[in-house]
């Protein structure tokens, strides 16, 4: 593998946040399934790009890339941004 | 659907440092004493936390290196800007305590049985090979037969991680090397980086409905997860797990 070429080469993917998910919704959700808001691509979480810039934690849509979920911590609370996504479950 | 803010269910918990194995220069094998480990399924993951003296905290996510029913261990790549894995390759030391949380995960994972029975491709980038290992040993432990292709790119023999143990693969388990950078002498396996020819030479014909596995480095998973629907598996068969940019 070379140096990363580009912003893509450092997305990671929804099983990156498997565990974070589990603390939020009290489930296994990396096999459920979003749908985007903007272009209703349907896909499993597990296979969205992520993004962990460092402040906080932004899932995009891997057909259009819309942002779809945002995920921001403060103090031991998150922020959870889901109003990108049409649905989720 | 509107924002919130909710409080953490996950717990993390204190776990011990175990015996500690060095796999390659950068790359060491962790044993965790988990209290009440209530078991892992093969591909999972774990997520470790550190806190340092001030209160900053850094955590990130490790695949879990063995099979489900063995001790709970991670195998950890040393990236030279990271902030968790120069400690967990350094300085950590039998003894040590860490925050753990986990198992988690439940989309990269197989258990025997779980798919329609066709053959498996695992493919791996580097340290991508690990939650791979997990698999071949869970199959091992549980009696499955399913044929297994392992094609795993490493830099150069010296970074190729489980090496002795894949050298003697149990028996319906191929394992195929490419070695990108450097070769020893007189290696006649694949010195190049996974493309669609390897793919083609390597990988399960689509007609016998394999499933695969794919993980390393985010454009090692890119390339291959498209080369391999290019030869006709259907995406829902390929399964994908990223670790972003190495630098390798």
């Amino acid at each position: 593998m070379t140096e990363a070429s580009s912003l893509d080469d450092y997305a990671l993917d929804g099983n990156a946040i498997g565990g974070l998910l589990i603390a939020l919704f009290g489930t296994e959700m990396t096999t459920a399934v979003a749908t985007c808001g903007s272009c209703g691509a349907v896909r499993q979480v597990a296979e969205l790009p992520v993004y962990m810039p460092g402040l906080g934690i932004v899932v995009r849509c891997r057909s259009c890339q819309s942002v779809l979920m945002v995920f921001t911590g403060v103090r031991q609370v998150t922020c959870v941004d889901l109003m990108g996504l049409a649905s989720l479950g | 659907m509107a924002g919130t803010a909710v409080r953490g269910r996950l717990s993390w918990q204190t776990v011990t440092v175990g015996p500690v194995t060095d796999e390659t220069a950068k790359v060491r094998t962790l044993r965790l004493e988990v209290p009440d480990w209530p078991g892992h399924r093969a591909g999972q993951h774990v997520d470790i936390r550190l806190t340092a003296d001030d209160g900053y905290q850094a955590e990130r996510a490790y695949s879990i290196a063995s099979a489900p029913g063995e001790p709970l261990a991670i195998t950890v790549e040393r990236l030279d800007d990271g902030e968790v894995s120069p400690y967990l390759t350094e300085e950590a030391r039998t003894g040590d305590q860490l925050e753990v949380r986990g198992p988690i995960g439940g989309y990269f994972v197989w258990e025997p049985g779980s798919d329609s029975g066709g053959p498996l491709l695992l493919a791996a980038g580097g340290s991508g090979v690990v939650p791979l290992r997990a698999i071949v040993r869970e199959r091992s432990r549980a009696g499955s037969s399913v044929p297994v292709r392992l094609l795993y790119s490493s830099r150069s023999w010296e970074d190729v991680i489980y090496s002795s143990e894949l050298d003697l693969p149990p028996g319906g388990v191929k394992v195929i090397y490419t070695l990108t950078r450097t070769q020893p002498p007189a290696w006649h396996g694949y010195a190049r980086r996974v493309d669609e020819q390897m793919l083609t030479e390597v990988a399960w014909p689509a007609s016998e409905r394999p499933l695969a596995y794919v993980c390393g480095p985010t454009n090692f998973v890119e390339s291959v997860a498209a080369g391999l629907v290019g030869l006709g598996y259907p995406p829902g068969r390929v399964k994908t797990e990223r670790f972003g940019a190495t630098g390798q």
